[in-house]
């Protein structure tokens, strides 16, 4: 594994530059791997986040070679186009300095779309009866991993295009609330991903699912918001 | 707009482009049989002047089309030429109207 | 990021759609002003228009493809194989086109 990787770096904020590193290679590294050897070996002033390393948290997500991935589980021997990187922040979001997005705007979204549960029962009341198998309990189910990494935000080009766009996480996570029977808030919701901002916005790129490093499918949880949203018009429910 | 509004206008554009998939298969059989059968004008007039079935037909082809053409430049406009708001509304109801009164100037020429 | 099949039908059912709505008054205002005269027909049959016809219904073939893909994103529940559908769309367009250009 010998020789060197040539690594473009973002440094600066938004109106700051890519700057070059030589990195030499190792077995089964990673990008992260590449990112702190930089930090540590030859300059400290490169600023990044990232905290499990292991492909659970989702801090580590940046933008490689133009695409948004995990970098703690991005091989280099998989990305890398004759022996070079590119490395940037989070597209769609502010940046902060180097490799670190702002990612306030994305959690806004989140409440904005209505993206916490509200229940109706108290201590008091019997646990809820949820049967798994149940229709609405597995399209939830298929939802709710999300751990808020952002990826699919920086994938989304409708997010690049309306600055408004809720996007795939916020609407994603709506979604699973819709389809929990034990949430009391669905046309408040349904009022809130509905519209330009939301879901009808959505043109299904299906860049979101193609990168979601859980597999998550916020495609068909917008496509899910589209359907009740119309239906609960139709009703005159909304 | 209202999230009402949008949810009113994707069911429209939904609803018509169904329409339009029926219509436009329809058409397309219709233009090639016309074409390889080397029909002059005289001819194809012959056979739609006068036809209700075919105005009424064409004239829902028409219909389908100043819903579903404005609705589907509503997002091409805000998304790739950043126009939002009142005048790109304004704009496209023109651009419909536009559709419509083009179209049935066409279908009462072959069809009336 | 962008290299990938829904992608691209989401491009090519954009553009076809462009064209489409650039093209559609051409074709009403014409067919208002000219179907009376078989110099009109005449005129239909020179190549480039036969090849701006052609190209009509290749554009209406893929944006009907792209629509039905469309569709069956939003109404169908999710699967997997959805994704080919990009690929059934295209297939689509190409064999309506084909159809088209052997009529002409």
């Amino acid at each position: 594994m010998a020789g060197n990787l040539k690594v473009s770096v973002w440094r600066g904020g938004a109106d700051g530059a890519f700057q070059s590193f030589e990195v030499p290679r190792e077995a089964s590294q990673t990008v992260l791997d590449v990112v702190t050897h930089i930090q540590r070996a030859l300059d400290p002033t490169l600023a990044y986040r990232f905290a499990c390393r292991v492909g659970m948290c989702g801090s580590c997500a940046m933008m490689v070679n133009g695409v948004p991935r995990w970098t703690c589980r991005t091989h280099v021997d998989k990305v890398a186009h004759a022996d070079s990187l590119e490395i940037a922040p989070l597209r769609n979001l502010p940046i902060i300095r180097d490799l670190v997005a702002d990612m306030r705007e994305f959690f806004d979204k989140w409440a904005r779309a209505k993206g916490e549960f509200r229940g109706h029962a108290t201590r008091k009341d019997d646990f809820a009866k949820v049967r798994p198998d149940s229709a609405p309990r597995v399209q939830a189910d298929a939802g709710i991993e999300c751990i808020g990494c952002a990826v699919c935000y920086a994938a989304c080009d409708v997010v690049a295009w309306n600055p408004q766009y809720l996007g795939p996480a916020a609407l994603n996570r709506a979604w699973t609330l819709v389809k929990d029977e034990r949430d009391r808030d669905t046309l408040e919701r349904l009022r809130a991903v509905a519209g330009d901002a939301g879901c009808h916005a959505c043109h299904s790129h299906v860049s979101c699912t193609e990168r979601c490093p859980k597999k998550l499918s916020p495609t068909a949880a917008i496509a899910g918001l589209k359907r009740e949203v119309a239906k609960a018009v139709l009703h005159g429910d909304l | 707009m209202t999230f009402r509004g949008e949810a009113r206008l994707w069911l429209a554009q939904r609803a018509s482009a169904g329409v339009l998939a029926l219509c436009v298969a329809v058409h397309l059989v219709t233009i090639v049989y016309a074409v390889r059968s080397g029909l002059s004008a005289a001819e194809i007039l012959q056979r739609t002047r006068g036809s209700i079935a075919w105005f009424a037909f064409y004239s829902l082809f028409v219909l389908a089309v100043t819903v579903h053409a404005p609705i589907g430049l509503r997002s091409v406009l805000s998304e790739w030429l950043g126009w939002r708001g009142r005048s790109r509304d304004f704009a496209l109801l023109l651009l419909a109207a536009f559709l419509g009164w083009t179209g049935m100037r066409a279908v009462l020429g072959v069809f009336a | 990021m962008r290299q990938h099949p829904s992608y691209w039908a989401f491009v090519v059912h954009r553009v076809s759609g462009i064209a489409l709505a650039l093209f559609l008054p051409l074709h009403f205002w014409a067919l208002g002003n000219a179907l009376q005269l078989d110099s009109f027909i005449a005129w239909t049959q020179q190549p480039l228009v036969k090849l701006g016809e052609w190209l009509i219904v290749v554009a209406l073939a893929a944006h009907l493809g792209g629509g039905l893909r469309v569709l069956a994103l939003e109404f169908l529940p999710w699967r997997n194989w959805q994704k080919s559908l990009a690929a059934g769309a295209a297939a689509f367009a190409l064999a309506v086109g084909l159809a088209f250009a052997l009529a002409l």
